[in-house]
């Protein structure tokens, strides 16, 4: 990798905690309704998954989906303003926090029901492999989801006709306030691709360069007709599943335990101590972003509401 | 024209839109090998391939996840379910995804995919396998949703149904498959979302669809030997529900009976009828009657399955309620 493509790393992943940290102020200031899943704690994963991915490959994930949102190049301005539910948000203020598309990006969204877009993930690959394109999907989603039927039916099916899909489990540890013992028969998710003779692997996912690796190395395979591949990353969410969560299922010493292992922290030592860029291009950087962020507030705020119009409009495409 | 069986008419659907659209693709339980479980894709997979006619799992939300999926990235996936019991198993993806997409991503999403499936009782299947849970679905805006009564509808409704750029489910009924009708030659297609009179009258109007069109013409001919002249309109569509000709009907007979195999709480009728007084109710000369299952699980036993459907005794007592 070139300098400026492990500073793009960087500067991505600054600008999701940055996204997520003033989202949190315009939840609690009651400007986004709903609820708000943050991604806190999580940036190494999906930076890391989606920065070597081709343009034909497809994203795809749950509700906590502004990160994503951001590695697949959708502008932070506009993630915010479909936070505030504007017209200029990438649903049209229609979709809000849980739903966020660019078909433009190839990122398919943003999907609230656990599970649930599992299959749909495995017909996005269906749909590549019919035309014989030869995009991968990509298909995030958390530990929790791992435990429902709509999981087992996608692995399988992938399987059987050998779709070109990269399964991701983000393993946060807990599925809102359950923990995966307590909720999967085994801890180890990626055990659960053995049972469909799927090829597997675990990854630290709090190392950004080690999931860009293994996403890098994986996405070849299956785009050579490797068929699917599910990738285990563990990692963390600092903030609670959503905004008013109690988090009375998790000790304050465990959290402190994992934010020392700041993925961006972690990331920021290694470019340092690799000689990558210095304290102050960091810096620099970080304060870029505050920036970008700050516009990225300041047009959606001043972004127009939807018309009431649009209540009637796209419910159907053929009208 | 051609007197052909529903089965062939939507069977001939399929072919000549797989035929005319390298997009359009089937998948199901036993649509290929098998040919289908009511025969209608037999032959399809000698002649298009496994890579169009493809055999999924027993597996509802893989199928109509993967229909999704599919359809997203702009081909014309036909997903069948075996018998709309099963879309229960699928029922978050057809109502919770398929019907929500393209409005929630603001327009981004186009689904252009059909959920074929067999609906309906009288096959002494039992309580699980008998189900006319039409209305259920049909409550989803962002769904449409398509129940033929004649083979000629059932050819040009599905084939307007694969062509559309929405989500639609196409509600076929278990024991009309080898009812015959004339179906026009050549390619033609029939609108979604317009109803139809299928007989005219002057004296009552029946509203009705699918399998009922059938005991409700059976009916029509019974009060026709009475002198009672019954105007029949077929919904066709129930979302998007066309009331045009219906009101037009009732406006002319002031007197209507609205047939449906499904419960009658919630139904179909439910909504007929309140449109109707919503609409028309300066024309009602008397109060509407709805006809439709009984209120229980449908059961096993043929003569207890018999008395839960309904009849066309049931319909002509309707009528002569109204008259």
């Amino acid at each position: 990798m070139e300098k400026e493509e492990y500073l793009d790393l960087y500067h991505q992943m600054v600008t999701i905690r940055l996204v997520e940290e003033e989202a949190a102020l315009l939840y609690q200031q009651g400007k986004i309704g709903g609820f708000l899943h943050l991604y806190i704690g999580q940036e190494a994963v999906s930076t890391g998954l989606i920065g070597p991915r081709q343009p034909q490959d497809r994203v795809i994930t749950a509700y906590r989906d502004h990160g994503v949102a951001i590695n697949c190049g959708i502008e932070p301005k506009f993630v915010m303003a479909e936070l505030l539910g504007k017209a200029t948000g990438t649903s049209k203020g229609k979709g809000g926090s849980m739903h966020m598309a660019d078909v433009e990006k190839n990122f398919w969204g943003g999907h609230a029901v656990v599970g649930a877009h599992l299959p749909i993930a495995a017909g996005l690959a269906l749909g590549d492999q019919y035309s014989g394109k030869d995009g991968v999907t990509i298909c995030m989603f958390g530990d929790g989801a791992t435990n429902i039927g709509y999981f087992h039916e996608a692995l399988n099916l992938s399987k059987v006709w050998n779709l070109p899909v990269l399964w991701v489990c983000e393993n946060n540890q807990y599925g809102m306030g359950t923990s995966v013992d307590r909720a999967s028969a085994v801890s180890e998710i990626r055990q659960k691709a053995e049972g469909y003779g799927m090829p597997n692997s675990r990854v630290d996912g709090m190392d950004v360069l080690a999931v860009y690796e293994a996403s890098e190395e994986i996405l070849a395979k299956i785009r050579k007709g490797g068929g699917p591949y599910l990738l285990e990353a563990m990692t963390y969410r600092f903030r609670g599943h959503s905004m008013g969560d109690p988090e009375r299922y998790r000790k304050a010493e465990e959290i402190k335990r994992w934010q020392e292992n700041d993925p961006i922290g972690i990331y920021r030592a290694k470019l340092i101590e690799t000689s990558v860029a210095t304290d102050a291009e960091l810096d620099a950087l970080d304060q870029q972003v505050e920036q970008e962020v700050a516009e990225a507030t300041q047009f959606a705020e001043t972004s127009p509401e939807p018309e009431p119009s649009a209540l009637f409009e796209n419910i159907y495409a053929d009208d | 024209m051609a007197r052909i069986t529903m089965r062939e008419a939507i069977s001939q659907a399929l072919w000549e839109e797989m035929e005319r659209d390298p997009n359009v693709f089937i998948l199901g339980e036993e649509v290929g090998v098998w040919g289908g479980t009511y025969a209608v894709t037999k032959g399809f997979y000698d002649h298009f391939g496994p890579e169009r006619v493809k055999d999924t799992p027993i597996a509802e939300a893989a199928i109509i996840g993967g229909a999704i999926g599919a359809a997203l990235t702009g081909l014309r996936p036909v997903a069948e379910l075996m018998t709309i019991n099963f879309a229960f198993s699928a029922f978050d993806h057809i109502v919770n995804e398929a019907a929500k997409l393209h409005y929630m991503f603001g327009g981004q999403f186009v689904l252009p995919m059909v959920i074929r499936t067999v609906g309906g009782g009288g096959r002494q299947l039992g309580a699980t396998h008998s189900q006319t849970p039409d209305a259920i679905f049909a409550h989803f805006p962002g769904l449409k949703v398509v129940a033929p009564g004649t083979p000629e509808d059932a050819k040009g409704l599905l084939k307007s149904a694969i062509r559309s750029n929405d989500p639609i489910l196409f509600i076929e009924h278990a024991t009309l498959y080898q009812v015959r009708g004339e179906v026009p030659d050549g390619d033609y297609t029939t609108p979604i979302g317009v109803s139809k009179v299928q007989r005219p009258g002057k004296d009552v109007t029946i509203v009705t669809y699918s399998k009922m069109l059938e005991i409700s013409t059976k009916a029509a001919d019974q009060l026709a030997k009475e002198g009672i002249e019954v105007e029949i309109v077929d919904l066709r569509s129930l979302r998007p529900l066309d009331m045009g000709p219906v009101l037009e009907s009732f406006k002319k007979t002031n007197r209507a009976v609205v047939v449906e195999e499904g419960w009658k709480s919630y139904g179909v009728g439910s909504e007929v009828v309140s449109r109707i007084y919503e609409e028309a109710f300066d024309y009602v000369d008397a109060p509407i009657q709805r006809v439709a299952q009984k209120e229980v699980p449908l059961p096993y036993n043929r003569a207890l399955e018999q008395m839960a459907l309904p009849q066309v005794e049931d319909v002509i007592r309707a009528v002569k309620e109204v008259l």
